[in-house]
């Protein structure tokens, strides 16, 4: 690994539980989201949505809307410059080939799932704004939709958009899976369904946008994407260095922030009217429209020998696109790879599939299609296990893939695989089993592994660059383009940039997220911003620390292997020391830069045949174990979680309470997933566009979440970091199902698990 | 017409519309941003504020129906520039992660340990089922407090 000399007995900031420089303005309220903001003489903006999931725009008419009073500009597709906007990987600035989707910035001709904007009002204030858009006068001609990726499939479906309704087809077929499940000890089959659900973080989607000096165009909002300047830019058909994106602070962003969202409505309006302009979406609008995760149907066939060895997995994935592509056939690809597990698996074909629909579109969500993938492959793996009368941790023990192995789709594993361990320390972690409470009540216990991809897939050459200096008082500025949606990530690169400067933590400062005056560093998505940031801070650390040391070592009549950066100044090893002021005013007199810039590349690699199974498709993953203890009420078929245990291999905390922070919040999100989440549409009308009807877990749903952050040393980020942000939401759904059937016997397939479900197959109800 | 209230120890007379929420008036007339804006329909809690002394969203309250009662937000806590070692607490514990649930999860707290000073943590998750945190999974914010309730502030 690239970052393996420094031990861990050598760090001082690193893998401390430090406190976060952002927690305190946090708890104080002194943070300003993208919506505690205000410039005078500002505008406020408002969205007209379509009330269809399928329909033609027969008539639109803006007169009205347009004269009354305190209107600024109403905006339809026939006002955007340029109304298609690519919606490919976002950042990404190498071609991207199939990944690459577009859509409508307003709706056009036609609309296409139930909340497409139509029309945008910007007003003198908000109440004027709504006004207005209640008095566009639309007329929409209904037409038929498809609202199942089955029917949209089928022959003579309406089509969603001209090219037929199959978004992406992905197969990967590896070994001789015909004959194994001929000649299997045991074959398991199984089909799961899981469902739509919603990023819901609290913090809707906001910003505000001004022109600045110059007449750059100047976007302030809650984003995972500042690179998104680009996007606006072709939608404004401006040069791109005329679009600012400001990223604040995220209340949450999940995925959910990870495509466009406010930004480009927020240009148009700005550049039309001159003036500043603001747009919050309320929770009714979020939930309606955004994007959400593809609801699956998956088949699966394990095949298993009599020591439950699986030898052969037969996969058939069905997704739903919704009316758009946006990140679809990316995501798919993500559960291609993963469907099979963490597992050695001789032979695996795989075929997924996902369809355009008239429901609302699906796109990232942490977890990114490689979490519907756990539901159903360790579903089969305890179903295999229960077969052959395994324990559930000996079956994860036989089949964990191990360093140097080869994934169904030609990956080789160069790194430790800690399954075996981590099933084992979370089974452990359960403790004494809970008596149950009444003779109605059964208990029992699940355990579900998992493994996601950090990082860009290798053929996209991901990088990310960040600038470290030095002020004369020696004080150091970080300066880094990441968002930061609250899991601590500029936090960390203070770490980084501590550990390696030898600065107090409290005499750094950090900027973030702002696409003019931080050096770009990529998105805030793909468990990648420690990963990626991460390292470039710590190489630009270094390349800065090379020549100051040189400065010092001179002064101090020292040589520079003898010599320290630490307690902010320079040391030697027999015990002189330098203030850093001392040295900076050197490399002041001497010509010394103060500052670096630095930019990280990571590993590349050239695209893979998927069906060949030709290589590498991610950087590295995070592997990791979640153990539940439930119980069940076999009268009602309420489900309660009495316990939750969850271990992942981070490689290296950067700072441990963070990681458990991941792991506990990813963990509730997926519990959350498991039993009660559910975004419910009937024939593409969204019914859950509240929170008292779109439900997430509350503190008194899921119990306490004990976390055991397991270090490797074996990861591709700073220290040997593994990134940690998406995978604890992977495991919990399917750790419930098996805890589930250890209790009762019933065996869910279903998500999410609700009472009545659990009814049901308890044959409660019929 | 005129809402009338006690903000943060201050009396004040601001000119609403009928149908003005508490909310609106903090944040769009008054500038008020340590209230949020999650869900406006009472279920989320980023708005909660005392309403003499007992939490309340703020998006269910009609602005000019207050009469002069005590509103407290957030920044009412502030004692000398310096942080309530509940604050405190939040932040040792890392009980704070985006924090756009922290202003009225600490408010909510607040007024909770004032009813019931020595809670253990099933009081505090049932205290603390209106509010909303997408992030933490609440583990941490129940370990703060917890901590902060068993006289941990005294060392803090």
């Amino acid at each position: 690994m690239a970052d393996a000399v420094i031990t861990r007995e050598g760090l001082r900031v690193v893998g401390q539980p430090v406190v976060r420089h952002d927690a305190r303005d946090k708890v104080a309220a002194a943070t300003a989201y993208a919506a505690d903001w205000a410039l005078p003489g500002m505008l406020h903006a408002a969205v007209l949505r379509s009330p269809h999931p399928s329909a033609r725009i027969a008539r639109l008419d803006t007169t009205r809307a347009a004269a009354m009073a305190g209107v600024a500009v109403v905006l339809t597709a026939k006002d955007v410059p340029r109304n298609t906007l690519s919606t490919d990987v976002p950042g990404q600035t190498t071609a991207v080939g199939p990944l690459r989707a577009t859509l409508h910035v307003l709706a056009e001709e036609r609309v296409r799932h139930q909340g497409e904007p139509v029309a945008l009002v910007a007003a003198e204030t908000l109440e004027a704004a709504q006004a207005a858009v209640e008095a566009i006068e639309v007329e929409y001609e209904p037409t038929p939709g498809v609202f199942t990726p089955e029917t949209a499939l089928a022959p003579g479906a309406p089509a969603v958009h001209g090219t037929g309704n199959l978004l992406a087809h992905w197969h990967i077929a590896r070994g001789d899976v015909a004959r194994a499940l001929t000649d299997a000890a045991v074959v398991v089959e199984g089909e799961y369904t899981t469902q739509m659900v919603d990023a819901a973080y609290l913090e809707p989607e906001s910003g505000v946008a001004w022109i600045d000096s110059d007449g750059v165009i100047t976007i302030r909002l809650s984003t995972q994407v500042i690179e998104h300047f680009r996007d606006v830019a072709e939608v404004l058909q401006v040069p791109q260095n005329r679009v600012r994106v400001i990223g604040t602070y995220l209340g949450g962003g999940f995925g959910g922030k990870e495509d466009v969202t406010v930004e480009a409505y927020l240009g148009l309006l700005a550049l039309k009217t001159g003036r500043p302009v603001k747009m919050v979406w309320t929770r009714h609008e979020s939930l309606l429209s955004r994007a959400k995760r593809h609801p699956y149907r998956l088949r699966y066939r394990t095949a298993a020998n009599a020591r439950g060895e699986v030898v052969a997995q037969q996969i058939e994935l069905l997704a739903d696109a919704g009316a758009y592509a946006y990140l679809s056939a990316l995501v798919l690809l993500y559960s291609t790879v993963t469907a099979a597990g963490p597992y050695r698996v001789p032979a695996v074909e795989v075929d997924a599939r996902v369809a355009y629909t008239n429901n609302p579109p699906t796109s990232a969500m942490r977890g990114f299609g490689a979490m519907q993938t756990v539901f159903a492959y360790e579903s089969q793996m305890d179903r295999v296990a229960r077969t052959l009368g395994l324990d559930p941790v000996a079956v994860r023990h036989v089949n964990s893939l191990r360093r140097g192995d080869t994934l169904p789709v030609g990956q080789v594993i160069e790194t430790h695989v800690a399954i075996p361990e981590l099933s084992e320390r979370v089974w452990a972690a359960l403790g004494p089993p809970t008596p149950p409470r009444a003779p109605h009540v059964r208990v029992g216990r699940g355990l579900a592994c998992n493994f996601q991809p950090y990082g860009r897939i290798v053929w996209l050459h991901d990088w990310a660059s960040a600038w470290v200096g030095f002020e004369m008082d020696g004080s150091l500025v970080v300066r880094c383009g990441c968002p930061d949606v609250g899991g601590g990530q500029a936090s960390s690169l203070c770490q980084i940039a501590a550990e390696v400067l030898g600065v107090s933590l409290s005499r750094i400062s950090v900027h973030v997220s702002d696409s003019a005056l931080t050096p770009l560093a990529g998105t805030t998505t793909a468990s990648r911003q420690l990963y990626m940031s991460g390292n470039a801070v710590l190489k630009t650390a270094r390349e800065l620390r090379a020549p100051l040391l040189r400065v010092a070592a001179t002064m101090l009549g020292a040589d520079v292997d003898a010599i320290d950066m630490e307690e902010d100044g320079v040391v030697t090893h027999d015990g002189r020391a330098l203030p850093m002021t001392d040295v900076l005013r050197e490399c002041a007199r001497t010509g010394v830069p103060r500052s670096h810039l630095g930019v990280y590349h990571a590993p590349a690699g050239e695209p893979v045949d998927l069906a060949k199974g030709s290589g590498k498709v991610f950087p590295d993953y995070t592997f990791g174990a979640h153990a539940a203890e439930v119980e069940v009420d076999t009268e009602t078929g309420v489900v309660r979680v009495l316990r939750y245990a969850a271990a992942h291999d981070v490689g290296r905390a950067i700072n441990p309470q963070s990681v458990e922070g991941q792991i506990e919040g990813g963990a509730v999100q997926g519990l959350g997933y498991g039993l009660m989440e559910e975004v419910v549409l009937e024939d593409g009308i969204n019914l859950t566009t509240s929170f008292s009807t779109y439900l997430i877990p509350t503190a008194v749903d899921v119990p306490d979440v004990r976390a055991l952050v397991v270090e490797s040393g074996e990861g591709l980020g700073p220290f040997n970091a593994r990134g940690i942000g998406e995978p604890p939401i992977g495991p919990p759904a399917a750790a419930l199902a098996n805890a589930i059937e250890d209790a009762t016997g019933v065996r869910i397939t279903r998500l999410p698990i609700t009472a009545e479900r659990v009814a049901r197959a308890l044959g409660l109800i019929g | 017409m005129i809402a009338r209230l006690v903000l943060n120890g201050r009396p004040r007379e601001v000119e609403v519309r009928a149908n003005q929420t508490l909310l609106e008036l903090l944040r769009d007339t008054l500038g008020i941003f340590d209230v949020k804006e999650g869900c406006d329909e009472g279920v989320c809690g980023v708005c909660t504020v005392l309403l003499d002394g007992r939490p309340a969203s703020s998006c269910l309250v009609l602005a000019a129906g207050l009469r002069g009662r005590a509103v407290t937000t957030l920044r009412g806590l502030e004692r000398n520039g310096g942080l309530h070692p509940l604050q405190e607490a939040f932040i040792r514990h890392g009980a704070v992660q985006c924090g756009f649930c922290t202003p009225g999860m600490l408010l909510t707290t607040l007024a909770f340990l004032e009813r019931e000073p020595r809670p253990d943590r099933e009081a505090i998750r049932a205290a603390l089922e209106g509010n909303l945190c997408r992030c933490t999974g609440y583990t941490k914010i129940v370990d703060a407090v917890e901590a902060y309730a068993r006289g941990e502030r005294h060392h803090g």
